[in-house]
């Protein structure tokens, strides 16, 4: 039982709270403003994106490691952060490489897994 | 059952009649759906981490587990019922980008694998990647202009 002595619940804990009180956000967003998921996602991705620019997710970041990085605002927050990393290393083209560099990952494991997802996927029936 | 005259009084029988609102619950679900979701994340962080991977690596190995796990409870039908269930806390991580691509590409799946499944994948996760790498050249730009950390703080 070495392994659970280890681990660094609260590390774990700060996570799950900040994890957890993002998504609330997102879900008092979806019942009090009749928001679609697509136009949730939207914004949660352009807010990760203006604040990882201003500097102020870093913080969040830094409190709650992959509480922040896993919901969408850390997407965003990725993005930023790879295109002011860009510019930091080739100047104006690092705005448009930096990006997609820093989650280049995560989209190319969208797009693949996501076909290949719906390839063996059943079609839906309809009465359900 | 006496009549109802007022506007006021059928507002507090409707109010009285009618389920409360379920926002407390829903976000109770959401809440630990998400931080849950969020902490598996943080393990295989750490797991990474302590196998000598550097922060950026781990974080991508993150992403990619977790997308590619939840396109594949997509797929199988699995995601759309814990969705029901967690609302946003399903849908808020990243999880809920991954089952963005892959429900409407399963949905349109009849029309073919090219234009079908290819083109509808994108349907929700296209707009999300407009806006958040427009954004992101934004960032860059003001960044390149100001050329100053204080516009960052970092």
């Amino acid at each position: 039982m070495d392994w659970l002595q280890n681990i660094d619940w609260l590390q774990l804990l700060k996570c799950f709270v900040t994890g957890g009180a993002i998504c609330v956000i997102g879900q008092i967003l979806i019942d009090k403003t009749k928001l679609t998921p697509a136009r949730i996602l939207v914004l949660f991705v352009t807010t990760g994106v203006i604040l990882g620019g201003l500097g102020i997710y870093q913080y969040i970041v830094d409190f709650a490691g992959a509480g922040a990085t896993v919901p969408l605002t850390g997407f965003g927050y990725n993005l930023a952060k790879g295109a002011i990393k860009g510019v930091k290393e080739f100047g104006l083209i690092g705005a448009f490489t930096g990006g997609i560099t820093a989650s280049a990952g995560g989209i190319a494991a969208a797009v693949f897994f996501g076909y290949i997802a719906s390839l063996i996927s059943k079609p839906k029936m309809k009465k359900e | 059952m006496k009549p109802l005259d007022s506007q006021k009084e059928y507002q507090e029988y409707v109010n009285k009649k009618s389920p409360n609102s379920p926002i407390l619950k829903n976000c109770f679900n959401a809440f630990w759906v998400g931080g849950l979701i969020c902490t598996i994340g943080q393990i295989i962080l750490n797991i990474c981490k302590s196998r000598g991977l550097s922060q950026d690596v781990s974080g991508t190995i993150v992403s990619i587990i977790l997308i590619g796990i939840s396109a594949f409870l997509t797929g199988l039908n699995v995601f759309n019922k814990i969705g029901k269930f967690a609302g946003a806390g399903s849908l808020v991580p990243i999880t809920g980008f991954a089952n963005s691509v892959v429900s409407p590409a399963m949905e349109y799946k009849s029309e073919g694998y090219i234009m079908g499944v290819g083109g509808k994948m994108f349907t929700v996760a296209g707009p999300v990647l407009v806006f958040g790498i427009s954004a992101s050249i934004i960032v860059g730009i003001i960044y390149l202009i100001f050329n100053t950390q204080a516009i960052t703080l970092v």
